[in-house]
């Protein structure tokens, strides 16, 4: 990969999204549309993922790696594996109440793991699927992904996951009922709560959102004041979709701010925190940064070596709260393009000309930490990860041309959403 | 009710010197006086503040204990626990930080439980003597140890003896409570009570629920060598406290090697082999692991039942404790309550300002208002959780505009320095003022740097001042300054 850090930033970025998205390419299952969560072998189908691929599609048609018709046939596929898969209380189930286990066979499309029915990740699926509805206009297959968007997307019973309450649970198993696990403050819920209360048949009133944002912290941090959540993805996720600039909820016009705003404080955080770098973590700079949820070492004590240090596996890190391992994902610069494109960029090409191993095939690993080193090699995270090569795709794309912003601008789904979670302002 | 044993007799010299204080082998209870300005039934912090501010006044004052003189907080609470922690940390620095601070120790490190135990009963002996009975006799109180009931609105039965009284305070206090969970009864347990006992370290310790005394003693014991596994019902850690908090705290448990198990409910304990099991439930998955030892640690309810409370006409629920007004009033207008027998939050310092305000209020001309305290509390595990004020959700609900400036522990000189940069101080205030609403302490002494919030919020300083008031450099607490000196930067003022 050592031609890249020497092409022009809009050469770079076609090199590093059409890698991101071939992804899409390799590791999609060919009978059901169903996409690998990593490209380890046997891994999974993740949820996300596919909503992440879907809402690529377009952009690749838009770029010209696709062509319309191949586009909305692997968009079809997907859809239709959806609308026909069982949605029961079974263990084995491929959903129930419109909502989808989150980890899904490769091949049969049933639930795996023992996982939960994912509210965060159907949401996440969803807006794929309606992104496709939106985008997809025109004739041949079209109508069909149309119609199986809508019914998709008119099936989940958003309120019933209220289980009762006024904000929505994160999960639920068979056999067990509802998950709560801290879904509080600020994270990447936002598209969950936008979709949730722009159903036409079960929606979560709109007070959800309020609901949910009445445990929102405003914090003056590292010299910003942001709505504060530690993990970088949080601060991406429903971005890849919405169009945050210039539109306000009631807790942002409070504030004077927005979310779009928010995540340029988020990332100046990272930066700063990063410059700092108060645990003395290797390669730590203004330049490279990324702490967030991402593919790790796992739990190798390295107290061993005199080191207090200990590792972990997947999970999500943030800053400056913690936890920081030392580990970076070599993704999450890049994804912050459309919010700081210089940072984005010096970062990228600086994290290229120091460690160019951290991308192979022009796609950017999970995980990366070079103060774990053993046999002279930093840790680095096999593979990839679908959810880091969609976001990638979708932030790219967003920053060059707001083609995807566009797409959901135009759904009267989001626009609904918004409203009715009292946005207003700016296009809306 | 269970209560723990009162020892009569003991080879060890500091538990002897303990009880000579507390409870006294050969006590025989004075004869009654008649009737009694004040009669206080319990003599915990709450007990003790009540009857010495009343003795203080010249009041004819009785107070009766069932058990040890000084409460939960002396004998099986506060004092202990901390005396226990406090070891926890010094053998955590030594085995893992030694070397950091280059320090040349032996590798292996270990504690020496029973040494770790003699220091705790030496430290409660000590302080036991601040409220011995020699002190409370010199005050001229007369002291009954036995236990008590009502038996008329002014009148209550202290062992065979029958006290008449003008005013009367319950500081009967709370225990432990237990939960129905099957076998454990038979299979044995230990509660925060009971742990200050143990003889011997538990391999494995289980510790059912995880709340902050769950927490503190964990992580505690997992530093002295146990294996410690927290099962908690609950999906969220710590879940009173801010998120930011409970999660710092969390990776620095499972940092220590304590496992917690959320989302788990214990469904039974039995014996196998010899062996105590316990049976658990995490979502729908069964599991099943054997220990050494199980402690509960669920809450605790208050001690109500045996008081005979309806014969003065006194309202009580067994779960939230006698009925009191604002001005700890029960429903009979001559009885007053205080400290954990009715209070929500049940903590010592809450308990003595309860037990002080109560015997005020009593014979007092001004009248103080319980709702007016305000509650500085602390997690006493490593980092420490302090708290005090309102918490961001509260003043969100109550629709009062907030911003929370934040310090990082790991940007204080004194806490690189010391080697204790994990954590953070958060002040909130009323965004578009300078008024200070609560404040979240994590800091290896956040429990100190608390008592300056509640000094600044108790004399109404806002930020503007709080940045202009000097604090020694280095020093852990200049955090606190450091976030005001935020707030104006953030105001475009200058410190000055």
């Amino acid at each position: 990969m050592a031609g890249l850090t020497t092409l022009s930033d809009d050469a770079l970025l076609d090199r590093l999204q059409r890698g991101a998205f071939a992804y899409f390419e390799d590791y999609t299952s060919a009978g059901n549309g169903l996409v690998a969560d990593t490209s380890r072998p046997g891994s999974p189908c993740s949820i996300a993922v596919v909503g992440f691929a879907l809402s690529c599609y377009p952009v690749a048609v838009h770029r010209g790696w696709l062509s319309r018709d191949v586009a909305a046939a692997r968009t079809l596929k997907a859809l239709r594996f959806f609308s026909n898969s069982e949605q029961t209380e079974e263990a084995d189930a491929t959903g129930f109440k419109g909502f989808y286990y989150h980890f899904l066979d490769m091949h049969t499309g049933r639930r795996v793991w023992q996982c939960e029915l994912s509210l965060i990740d159907t949401a996440l699926l969803v807006a794929g699927i309606v992104t496709a509805g939106c985008y997809f206009d025109g004739d041949g297959n079209e109508p069909h992904i149309r119609a199986l968007s809508e019914s998709l997307y008119r099936r989940i019973d958003w309120s019933w996951a209220l289980n009762g309450g006024k904000t929505l649970a994160q999960g639920w198993k068979p056999g067990c009922g509802f998950l709560h696990y801290g879904w509080e403050g600020y994270n990447e819920a936002t598209i969950l709560y936008i979709l949730g209360v722009a159903s036409p048949t079960f929606p979560l009133p709109s007070e959800s959102f309020a609901g949910w944002t009445f445990t929102y912290q405003w914090e003056n941090l590292l010299g910003q004041n942001l709505l504060y959540s530690g993990p970088l993805f949080t601060h991406l996720f429903s971005h890849a979709w919405i169009d945050f600039r210039s539109i306000r909820d009631q807790f942002m016009r409070e504030k004077n701010a927005d979310y779009f705003e928010n995540t340029k404080k988020a990332v100046a955080v990272q930066r700063d925190y990063c410059a700092r770098n108060p645990h003395g973590f290797e390669a730590y700079d203004r330049n490279l940064w990324g702490i967030t949820a991402g593919d790790g070492p796992n739990n190798q004590d390295m107290r061993k070596k005199s080191r207090d240090r200990r590792f972990y596996g997947y999970m999500s890190r943030g800053v400056p709260y913690g936890p920081d391992d030392g580990t970076i994902a070599p993704w999450a610069m890049l994804a912050s393009l459309p919010f700081n494109p210089d940072a984005a960029l010096q970062g990228i090409r600086y994290l290229l000309e120091q460690y160019p191993q951290v991308c192979s095939n022009d796609r950017l690993s999970s995980g990366f930490n070079p103060s774990l080193v053993e046999d002279g090699r930093a840790w680095l995270s096999t593979g990839w990860y679908g959810l880091d090569q969609g976001l990638l795709v979708m932030m790219i794309e967003n920053h060059r041309t707001g083609f995807l912003w566009d797409i959901t601008r135009g759904s009267d789904i989001f626009r609904t959403g918004l409203r009715r979670a009292g946005f207003e302002g700016g296009w809306l | 009710m269970t209560t723990p044993a009162i020892p009569n007799e003991t080879d060890d010299p500091e538990q002897r010197e303990f009880l000579r204080r507390v409870r006294p082998p050969n006590w025989t209870n004075p004869t009654p006086k008649r009737p009694y300005d004040l009669v206080v039934l319990g003599g915990g912090p709450a007990g003790l503040a009540a009857a010495e501010a009343a003795a203080r006044t010249g009041l004819q004052v009785a107070l009766i204990e069932r058990n040890l003189l000084g409460g939960n907080s002396l004998n099986v609470g506060s004092v202990p626990s901390k005396a226990i922690i406090r070891s926890g940390r010094v053998i955590e620095v030594v085995r893992r930080d030694s070397e950091k601070f280059g320090a040349r120790t032996e590798v292996g490190s270990t504690a020496d439980m029973s040494r770790v135990m003699t220091r705790m009963r030496r430290i409660r002996a000590r302080i036991g003597e601040f409220h011995s009975i020699d002190r409370l006799v010199a005050q001229g109180i007369d002291i009954f140890f036995c236990t008590a009931r009502f038996v008329g609105r002014q009148a209550i039965l202290a062992g065979d003896a029958r006290l008449s009284f003008d005013k009367a305070i319950v500081a009967t206090g709370a225990r432990p409570k237990t939960c129905d969970i099957p076998g454990l009864d038979q299979v044995g347990f230990l509660t925060s009570s009971t742990i200050f006992d143990i003889v011997g370290m538990p391999t494995r310790l289980a510790i059912i629920g995880g709340g902050p005394l769950g927490c503190e003693l964990a992580q505690a014991f997992c530093r002295l060598g146990s294996q410690v596994t927290i099962l908690q019902n609950d999906p969220k850690f710590l879940s009173h406290e801010e998120r930011d908090a409970a999660e710092l705290l969390s990776l620095s448990l499972s940092r220590d090697g304590v496992e917690t198990r959320l989302n788990t409910t214990v469904v039974g304990a039995r014996t196998e082999n010899g062996e105590k099991i316990v049976d658990t439930v995490n979502n729908g998955v069964k599991c099943s692991f054997s220990v050494d030892e199980i402690m509960l640690s669920v809450g605790r309810v208050p001690n109500v039942e045996e008081l005979n409370l309806s014969a003065a006409e006194i309202e009580f629920d067994p779960d939230r404790g006698v009925h009191v007004d604002d001005f700890l009033r029960t429903t009979n207008t001559l009885v007053y309550a205080a400290g954990d027998v009715c209070m929500s939050h049940k903590f010592t310092n809450v308990a003595e300002a309860t037990g002080r305000m109560a015997a005020l209020n009593a014979f007092g001309a001004r009248r103080r208002r319980q709702s007016h305290l305000l509650i500085p509390r602390c997690t006493y595990c490593d980092p420490e959780i302090a708290h005090i004020g309102m918490h961001v959700w509260e003043a969100r609900q109550r629709s009062i505009p907030v911003k929370s400036f934040t310090i990082m522990m790991q940007d204080v000189d004194r806490a690189i320095t010391d080697g204790q940069d994990d954590g953070f101080v958060k002040i909130h205030i009323r965004d578009g003022t300078d008024e200070i609403l609560g404040a979240t302490i994590v800091a290896a002494r956040a429990s100190e740097m608390i008592n300056e919030m509640s000094v600044l919020m108790s004399a109404g300083i806002g930020m503007r001042k709080l940045a202009s008031i000097l604090h020694t450099y280095p020093a852990q607490s200049d955090a606190i300054r450091l976030a005001a000196a935020a707030y104006m930067r953030d105001q475009g003022a200058s410190t000055w």
